[in-house]
């Protein structure tokens, strides 16, 4: 299971490496949202998948017994998440604000402040 | 318990969330933007003053034991970063009460102030990984909206390459924290630089080390991954450049140092020579892009990305030595580069242009700007007596001391083509006569027609009497970076002061 989600990781880069190199912005965009995506649950996979054991500790006891799957790694991902809806929202109205302003969605035609 | 850790942070979200209260009354958001700025730097002295006193300052979130709850530390680096922050922040934000259209005022742009002061001073104190991600984010998103605030179409092409690097490098640092987290277990990173040691596939912690390089690098605008600040920062309204310019290329700074001196120290030779060999390629092609352009501010965020590459190099060089003279070099070049933003600001208001071609005759009419000018850019250029000076002779000497002969050459190079840059805009802006194509020049010859003209002079000034301190009374600033420099290489004492002293 662990090596089948490495690879879907690895083309989940790879997808938003190739969207981000695209010319249109739209395209950026989407890249943009699959690379955060890639680094959520590539931070999942590493992190070991354990099936089936929640982390609970039983009555009585101070600590949960045995093998347990790790809870952090989820909250870690939570986080992440949140932070990534935020930053997208904020990338999709710039890219319609910029679009309107700059009157086109190719970014070899954003090129006035670079040189 | 240490109040003084967390005011730096509290304060200015506690001024975000007020100013935000205050939506419609502009008035009282510019006075809460002053006083709250005040407040931060007088935190950030009490706080430097605790750290000199007893080296570290830590709190512990919810007073959850150490590695399990999020804490934060302060050791005199970070209580000298936030100094800074406050020195930067008040600096500011009595130049936005002259500076800062009333539009953009109206539009969020106390609030989004503070909340990115509130992201820059938590990403100096966190002692937690995956917090310092969350007060980047923090920083980032307001830096986003501070950038693009006015909605021109500069800022909208420019904005696009600043949103899409720094976006690109959070996953990056995600990722490298989420395989970190995979090899240790841990986030706080004393029990990481502590539990590093013990994991055993080292070439795969090199790879994560590479990784959190790679991210912090595109935040500090390093070789090659800078190219998003020149292509951004003189788009905005001056105060923001002038904000950015000051500090946020410095957290990344800050977070390679913290990283690359407590954690990834276990491959010195492989990590600090790829930084080496960045920090001097930083320096040369910041500087010569700096040449190439003849736009006041675009000449100005050349320069930050050459500068950040001396910085590096103190920490690339990894002596005790060198890392007081990236210490130094951090204090010196925040002060420096925010002023001479804020003199193109006042010049901008003056002849209502950025390009050097269109100003001239500054000299003639405001000799006071000429000089709050020539102090920064000299110090920037490393003339004596002046703050730069003594931090680049830290840098040079400790790279002749580690016997790297070509980067020394590189570094005083470095040092001459910025005279050239600095002397380039002298020339152009202060000396040469007010070009004919010229109009507006009634607010050149005359008197400003501004009713807060005392509030362009005062940072101003204030920030050059901060450089000439650091330059003639050069010794206790140096006995700080000495101090901060001494915890640096000393990991185990930031380990035992965050974990307890009873740890193996």
């Amino acid at each position: 299971m662990e090596s089948l989600m490495a690879y879907v990781v690895g083309i989940m880069f790879t997808a938003a490496f190739y969207m981000m190199l695209r010319r249109s912005i739209v395209k950026l965009v989407i890249g943009l949202m699959i690379l955060s995506n890639a680094a959520n649950l590539l931070i999942f996979v590493v992190s070991g998948m354990t099936r089936g054991a929640p982390p609970l500790i039983a009555e009585g006891a101070s600590a949960p017994a045995g093998m347990i799957a790790d809870p952090l790694p989820q909250a870690l991902i939570l986080t992440a998440i949140v932070i990534a809806f935020g930053v997208l929202a904020f990338a999709v109205v710039l890219i319609r604000r910029a679009y309107e302003v700059v009157g086109t969605d190719d970014l070899d035609q954003m090129k006035d402040t670079d040189t | 318990m240490s109040p003084e850790i967390i005011l730096p942070v509290f304060i200015p979200l506690t001024a975000g969330a007020l100013s935000l209260a205050l939506w419609r009354s502009i008035r009282y958001q510019r006075i809460l933007g002053v006083l709250a700025n005040i407040l931060l730097l007088w935190s950030g002295i009490w706080l430097l003053m605790s750290t000199t006193d007893q080296g570290f300052v830590t709190m512990e979130m919810g007073s959850w034991p150490a590695p399990f709850s999020i804490v934060f530390v302060a050791d005199v680096l970070a209580a000298i970063m936030i100094v800074l922050t406050g020195i930067i922040g008040l600096a500011i934000a009595i130049y936005s009460l002259a500076s800062t259209p009333r539009g953009h005022e109206k539009f969020g742009y106390y609030p989004l102030m503070h909340l990115l002061l509130a992201g820059v001073a938590g990403s100096f104190l966190t002692g937690d990984i995956f917090n310092l991600f969350v007060w980047f984010e923090v920083m980032l998103l307001a830096s986003f909206a501070l950038l693009t605030l006015g909605g021109e179409r500069a800022q909208m092409e420019g904005a696009i390459k600043y949103v899409t690097l720094n976006l690109f490098s959070s996953a990056i640092f995600l990722s490298a924290v989420g395989l970190l987290y995979g090899m240790v277990g841990t986030l706080n990173m004393a029990d990481i630089a502590q539990k590093v040691s013990q994991v055993e596939d080292t070439g795969m912690l090199t790879v994560v080390a590479m990784m959190f390089m790679v991210s912090f690098g595109v935040k500090a605008a390093a070789f090659p991954l800078f190219f998003w600040l020149p292509a951004s920062y003189h788009t905005p309204q001056v105060a923001v450049s002038a904000l950015f310019a000051g500090l946020l290329t410095k957290v990344g700074v800050y977070a390679l140092f913290r990283m690359f001196t407590l954690v990834f120290t276990q491959d010195v030779d492989y990590t600090h020579n790829i930084l080496l060999w960045a920090a001097t390629l930083t320096m040369l092609t910041g500087v010569l892009g700096a040449a190439a352009q003849f736009e006041f501010r675009r000449i100005l965020s050349f320069h930050i990305v050459s500068q950040i590459g001396y910085m590096m190099l103190g920490l690339a060089l990894f002596t005790p030595l060198a890392i007081i003279g990236g210490v130094f070099y951090i204090m010196h070049h925040i002060i420096v580069k925010t002023n001479l933003f804020l003199v193109s600001g006042f010049t901008y208001r003056l002849l209502g242009s950025y390009e050097l071609k269109d100003l001239g005759g500054v000299y003639k009419y405001r000799p006071l700007l000429a000089v709050l000018f020539l102090i920064p850019a000299l110090s920037l250029a490393g003339i004596p007596p002046l703050s730069g000076f003594f931090a680049k002779f830290v840098v040079i000497r400790a790279a002749l001391e580690a016997e790297a002969y070509l980067v020394t050459f590189v570094a005083l190079l470095v040092g001459l083509l910025t005279l050239y840059s600095m002397i380039k805009i002298w020339a152009e802006v202060f000396w040469k006569k007010v070009p004919d194509h010229v109009r507006n020049t009634e607010e050149l010859k005359g008197k400003l027609n501004e009713k807060h003209a005392w509030a362009y002079y005062l940072p101003m000034v204030g920030l050059a009497i901060c450089t000439l301190i650091i330059g003639l009374y050069g010794q206790p600033i140096y006995e700080l970076a000495e101090m901060s420099a001494e915890q640096l290489m000393n990991p185990q004492l930031y380990i035992e002061a965050v974990l307890g002293g009873d740890q193996p």
